[in-house]
């Protein structure tokens, strides 16, 4: 694996600096959306000429160069204590080029020590798959957007909101309204219904390794995103929360069983600048595919 | 409309803006976020060197490194949320004669208030657009209690030119933010 640490240099870079093409298909139909002379228009319009400028630059689409999450699909057999030290040298480098920001802070001493490695940095998600190939997906979540990620436990009495999809519904709108200008809209959600605590959160993220044009397998869970997409363009928050059209670019729900006392609806909000890139490995570590 | 700001600004140009104004600014402006507004409101004093009468302060922690020459040079540099300075920033601004804060996301009622009293104006940038902001950064005067808080918490003092915002907080009293969320309130109300 002689290429690792290069080609995931080069997946840095690249999710750091190219927003995905499905990602950039949704702006820009926000951007046709929005009414001419608007401030909404004009935020689309900067939004998409600093997609340009990040490209060519080769620089960082958002200088909150985000929370480092990694998630490998591996065989049997590969060494992730090594795959994981490659993977620090690479965010070590990385960061040296100015692909990452400084951006990770001992939380007791607050001290930054510049190298964006500690617990937890980066955030390494390995599973087994029953092929040989290894595939490597890439997210950087910034924090303005982490920030307003919600958990609910329902029912929600306020909301009356009940342990149904209608209720879930209702909590998920409710934590668009509550993101509103704070998460850099136009926004896409991942959310996970069901799970504990900690995989609520951790499954509502992975639904954002989907494409953003997709439909969900599960009619029930395709209706629901539909509904909440269309429904949360009409509430006339709009990119930035400035008013306007374009409040979310995509929805994507996922579930996972509960026990019967609990029940969870973990909502994690991604802003436009959606940063994520994957690759398929050859035996030696080089990129031999894109993913999106 | 378009305005025209340099910083730093007087009271009087301040009072003009109005929310939806867009504006240009050039100038210079200091970088300021979560820790340096806990540790100025905590009666922390400012680096000497750093002079806020009149001035504008940027949430913005930005990509920055050294280049050949040894010189600073701004790599990607948008607005951070500003809410989480709303405890601190209204107070800031009065203490420190400060006349804009540049964010994203919109301040609260504290904020708001500081802004009629003391004649100050909230001004949006466009969230996540590092390279296009980066680009109106033409030069890094100085950087100040880079050791204690890093580099993203660090005090920039950034020469900028046209650097496009809009007026979101006037000193008038009006909020954007206030009058988007009451009006998606009530079409969330429709729609549950």
């Amino acid at each position: 694996m002689r290429g690792l640490r290069e080609s995931l240099i080069e997946l840095i870079r690249r999710t750091s600096a190219e927003i995905p093409d499905d990602v950039q298909r949704g702006i820009l139909r926000g951007l046709e959306q929005e009414k001419e002379g608007t401030i909404a228009k004009s935020a689309l319009e900067i939004i998409e000429k600093n997609i340009e400028l990040a490209k060519r630059k080769s620089q960082p689409l958002c200088q909150d160069t985000g929370s480092i999450l990694f998630y490998v699909d591996c065989p049997v057999g590969l060494n992730q204590f090594e795959f994981e030290a490659e993977a620090r040298d690479a965010v070590l480098e990385a960061t040296k080029r100015g692909f990452l920001r400084q951006n990770s802070v001992d939380s007791i001493t607050g001290k930054n020590d510049g190298t964006n490695l500690g617990p937890g940095s980066p955030n390494m998600h390995f599973h087994q798959h029953a092929t040989d190939e290894i595939q490597v997906r890439l997210m950087l979540k910034g924090g303005g957007c982490e920030n307003v990620g919600a958990q609910f436990s329902l029912p929600n009495t306020a909301l009356k909101a009940n342990r149904d999809l209608d209720g879930c519904r209702k909590v998920i709108l409710e934590a668009v309204h509550q993101a509103q200008g704070k998460g850099c809209g136009p926004g896409i959600l991942g959310v996970c219904i069901g799970g504990d605590r900690a995989s609520g959160y951790e499954f509502s993220k992975r639904e954002f390794l989907r494409m953003l044009d997709d439909r969900n397998p599960d009619p029930k869970l395709n209706e629901l995103e539909q509904d909440i997409l269309k429904t949360a363009n009409e509430l006339g928050i709009g990119p930035m929360g400035f008013g306007g059209k374009t409040t979310l670019l995509g929805v994507k729900i996922g579930a996972a069983n509960r026990v019967p006392a609990s029940y969870f609806v973990s909502i994690s909000y991604m802003c436009w600048a959606f940063r994520r890139h994957g690759a398929s490995l050859a035996q030696d570590g080089t990129i031999s595919d894109w993913l999106y | 409309m378009t305005h025209h700001l340099t910083s730093p600004v007087s009271e009087e140009a301040i009072r003009e803006l109005k929310v939806g104004d867009q504006v240009l600014i050039s100038g210079v402006v200091f970088t300021g976020r979560d820790a340096v507004h806990k540790y100025l409101h905590e009666g922390g004093e400012l680096p000497s060197g750093v002079n806020l009468e009149g001035g504008i302060i940027y949430h913005c922690g930005p990509v920055v490194l050294k280049d050949e020459n040894d010189e600073w040079k701004v790599v990607a540099a948008g607005p951070t949320t500003s809410i989480r300075e709303e405890p601190y920033q209204g107070d800031i601004m009065k203490h420190f004669g400060v006349r804009g804060v540049i964010g994203k996301g919109g301040m609260a009622d504290k904020t708001l208030a500081a802004c009629k009293d003391h004649g100050a104006v909230y001004l949006h940038a466009i969230g996540g657009a590092a390279q296009v902001l980066a680009e109106c950064i033409v030069r890094v005067r100085n950087v100040y209690m880079l050791e204690e808080f890093g580099s993203p918490e660090a005090i920039w003092e950034l020469e900028v030119n046209e650097f496009p915002a809009v007026v979101t907080m006037d000193s008038l009293g009006e909020s954007l933010h206030k009058d988007v969320r009451s009006q998606s309130e009530e079409a969330l109300a429709d729609r549950r």
